[in-house]
């Protein structure tokens, strides 16, 4: 006898412990089977690009580390080459090196989130996540020492940066690099040699590289697709011309090679600061830019890579104090848009792991 | 033990019983009043104990879970935290206990105390020392594996009163898995009987001591395949997946709140315990532990046992991730069954060698253990490499690109 069943409509969100803040799938389920997902975002939705609009351009590096509020410092980076490219500021090397240092300690920071967030939804009920924050409480500790913020670090300033780092900065940067390597090794051999994570990662939310192209996605999830392609290399900004490091490629665009492309790209990014160090010249942090910054009428777009991909601003200039436009192209909105591709057809917990493994940000998605 | 030891000897706790039962007799007090007085104290000891483990288990698994996850755990509530449970119990009390309004309120309500009822019938034909047994079934591990299956029920009942779909997805899960579940566990605890003789389980504890062996020893494959069932059976991770956190919200308790949640969160822990126990008592010895238990009385020999294996399930759940359901459903009919029936008939075949050509144990038995070992060891490690081979083609590290090829045609604009 053949049982009558029809799918069913299940709401994942805006309310739900691995939906990483508010976004909402709207899953039609075949018993665990996907057959339709809608994917609804803008609950957290504050208008940043209007509100920018009325701000001066200084004033406006506070939104961009509320808009990825786990990678405060990408966030200010980006916006803070875009205005300077805009109005055209020459930065000291001494705060182009700051500030190499700095994204790269925010993205090992971002990537260490991202990869306990995946292995929660996973199911490893927080033990991942907790190890894995004691590195991110540490270079969180460097940001207090810094700047006196450690989530929101309105760090970043138009032509520098806005402190020079404190004397015991420098020590405690070395510790944290001395200990890094084991720990990283440690990670690698508890969770890519975990059979189980291995399972529930590998088929999982496979995306193809050509889709991964088309539908723009950028940062760990395109190289996970098996695409080289890390605008720290194509395009370099700050002093990332003169750094040495690899970019990590995976093979078959699932979750797992997310993963592995993360844990690497944390040992990498130790690799930059260490040279960053190294070749840390004195001199001014910051140029003379005045506060009520006019630059030219013009447009520009400037982007960086930001832990979660490519993160640019396109601001246009009307010669006023204010940005006539101010346009965020963010890497979670563009990497979340491949989701529907990735799950139709697999299961419930593989959409709740893949969902964790594009490590989206409801901030940036939202603006 | 003497049979004849003085009323106060802590060793055997129900020998005071006794000695109350009989002077109750020596008055002449009617029969019916030496059962009803026996059940009451029976029941009553067990329930201070189960309570008592539940208060106990809450602490020591945030605690060691905390330890596990470089943390500290609750360490503000009295003495290291010790009274954190009293805390959360009575927030739990005092918390509104809503019903969904959709909901079944009588199947609703009912759910958490029937998931309760199994996790302490369990309890009954554990043998806490010689002798210790509140009854002596000599079906006692077909009585566990039947009383344990009711959980299902109460399970499906949460689930489909609640109406909410994650509840109903929890509960479709847990009843699918459960009774996928039950049949290697069925047959592992099989080779157990088959080697004792016995279904009593102060019978195996006591074939345990006459042998002098421990029967993981014998049967150290499905040890581990039971451990596996297990905690499926119990929802822990890494096979939580009827209440799946990160997916179902919470499974087939999403909707409980105040202390009908509270059930079903202290009838896990109470769970926990009573399938550490029954390992304990089939393949650790019970209450025997190589003649020291003449100094040490038996049930605290049990007890501590009976924790080692709670501190193990409570380091599965703190360092594994969760299998997927159909994942896990594979495992229990690819990878747990056939294991338990090769386990079955090597069990059988040997017991058919001892019996047939009358070997004495002390010959036989060590030849088997080696054995057994030898081929658990093999079949768990050449199983587990075919089922890994699939996922394991592809390399587990990254490719590594020192340079990139700039496409020619880039997207405009350039930074810094």
């Amino acid at each position: 006898m053949p049982i009558h069943t029809e799918p069913f409509v299940v709401n994942i969100g805006p309310q739900h412990p691995s939906t990483h803040g508010v976004f909402r799938m709207r899953v039609t389920l075949d018993g665990e089977r996907i057959i339709d997902v809608e994917m609804v975002v803008g609950y957290l939705h504050r208008s940043m690009e209007k509100l920018a609009e009325e701000r001066t351009y200084t004033q406006n590096i506070p939104f961009t580390d509320r808009m990825d509020y786990l990678a405060a410092m990408t966030g200010n980076l980006a916006y803070c080459l875009a205005a300077e490219k805009l109005s055209g500021i020459p930065v000291p090397e001494r705060a182009s090196y700051l500030r190499v240092i700095f994204a790269e300690l925010q993205r090992m920071a971002s990537h260490a989130m991202a990869i306990g967030i995946y292995l929660n939804d996973c199911g490893a009920w927080h033990t991942p996540l907790m190890y894995l924050f004691r590195e991110r409480e540490k270079i969180l500790d460097l940001f207090e020492m810094t700047c006196g913020a450690r989530l929101t670090t309105i760090y970043m300033r138009i032509g520098g940066v806005a402190f020079d780092i404190p004397d015991e900065f420098i020590p405690a940067l070395r510790a944290l690099l001395g200990e890094l390597p084991e720990r990283m090794s440690e990670y690698e051999d508890l969770l890519v040699e975990n059979e189980i994570v291995l399972m529930r990662s590998r088929d999982v939310g496979v995306l193809p590289p050509d889709l991964a192209v088309a539908a723009s996605v950028s940062g760990p999830m395109l190289r996970g697709s098996g695409i080289v392609w890390d605008i720290r290399k194509a395009d370099p900004y700050c002093a990332y011309d003169r750094m040495e490091f690899d970019i990590p490629v995976g093979y078959n665009g699932d979750c797992y090679d997310r993963l592995i492309v993360r844990l690497e790209e944390m040992r990498q990014s130790a690799r930059i600061v260490e040279q960053a160090l190294e070749q840390l010249p004195g001199g001014p942090i910051r140029a003379e830019v005045p506060l009520m910054l006019r630059p030219p009428v013009g447009e520009t777009y400037s982007r960086i890579e930001s832990p979660k991909g490519e993160l640019g601003f396109y601001l246009v200039s009307d010669g006023g104090p204010t940005p006539y436009r101010f346009k965020v192209r963010s890497p979670s909105l563009l990497n979340l848009s491949a989701l529907k591709e990735m799950i139709v057809g697999m299961t419930v917990a593989d959409a709740v792991v893949t969902l964790g493994s594009i490590d989206i940000n409801l901030g940036e998605v939202d603006r | 033990m003497p049979l004849l030891a003085p009323w106060y000897d802590f060793r055997d706790l129900s020998h005071a019983v006794h000695r109350m039962l009989d002077a109750v007799a020596d008055v002449g007090g009617p029969d019916w009043l030496i059962y009803v007085l026996s059940a009451v104290i029976g029941c009553a000891g067990l329930g201070i104990l189960i309570g008592g483990a539940v208060i106990f288990n809450i602490w020591l698994e945030r605690r060691l879970v905390g330890r596990i996850q470089v943390r500290r755990g609750p360490n503000r509530a009295g003495p290291w935290g010790l009274l954190q449970p009293i805390a959360d119990t009575l927030k739990l009390i005092q918390k509104e206990s809503l019903t969904p309004r959709a909901g079944d309120f009588i199947v609703f309500t009912l759910a958490p105390v029937l998931v309760f009822v199994p996790a302490i019938l369990a309890f009954a034909v554990f043998p806490w020392g010689p002798g210790m047994t509140f009854t002596d079934l000599n079906v006692g591990l077909l009585y566990i594996i039947a009383i344990t299956s009711v959980t299902v029920l109460a399970v499906f009942m949460a689930g489909w009163s609640s109406n909410n779909k994650y509840s109903l997805l929890g509960a479709m899960r847990g009843i699918a898995m459960l009774i996928s579940y039950e049949i290697p566990a069925v047959l592992t605890l099989l080779g157990v009987v088959i080697f004792a003789g016995t279904m009593s389980i102060s019978g195996i504890v006591l074939w345990q001591e006459d042998m002098r062996i421990w029967l993981v020893v014998l049967q150290p494959l499905p040890l581990l395949i039971y451990l596996v069932t297990a905690a499926a059976e119990i929802n822990r991770t890494p096979t939580d997946i009827p209440e799946a956190e990160s997916e179902l919200v919470a499974g087939y308790h999403t909707e409980y709140s105040g202390i009908k949640f509270g059930m079903f969160y202290a009838v896990e822990l109470v769970n926990g315990v009573a399938v550490s126990a029954l390992i304990a008592s089939l393949y650790f010895g019970g209450w025997w532990l190589f003649g020291l238990n003449q100094w040490i009385p038996g049930w605290i020999i049990f007890i501590g046992k009976v924790y080692a294996f709670y501190f193990v399930l409570i380091w599965l759940r703190g360092t594994l991730p969760r299998f997927r359901i159909d994942q896990l459903m594979g495992f229990a009919w690819k990878f747990l069954l056939p294991l338990s029936l090769i386990n079955i008939f090597l069990v059988a075949l040997e017991v058919l060698i001892w019996v047939e050509y009358e070997v004495s144990a002390a010959v036989v038995l060590p030849i088997f253990s080696a054995v057994n070992i030898a081929l658990a060891g093999l079949l768990v490690v050449a199983w587990t490499r075919l089922m890994a081979f699939h996922f394991e083609r592809l390399p587990k590290r990254p490719r590594m690109y020192g340079d990139i090829a700039v496409p020619a045609e880039q997207p405009t604009g350039t930074a810094s």
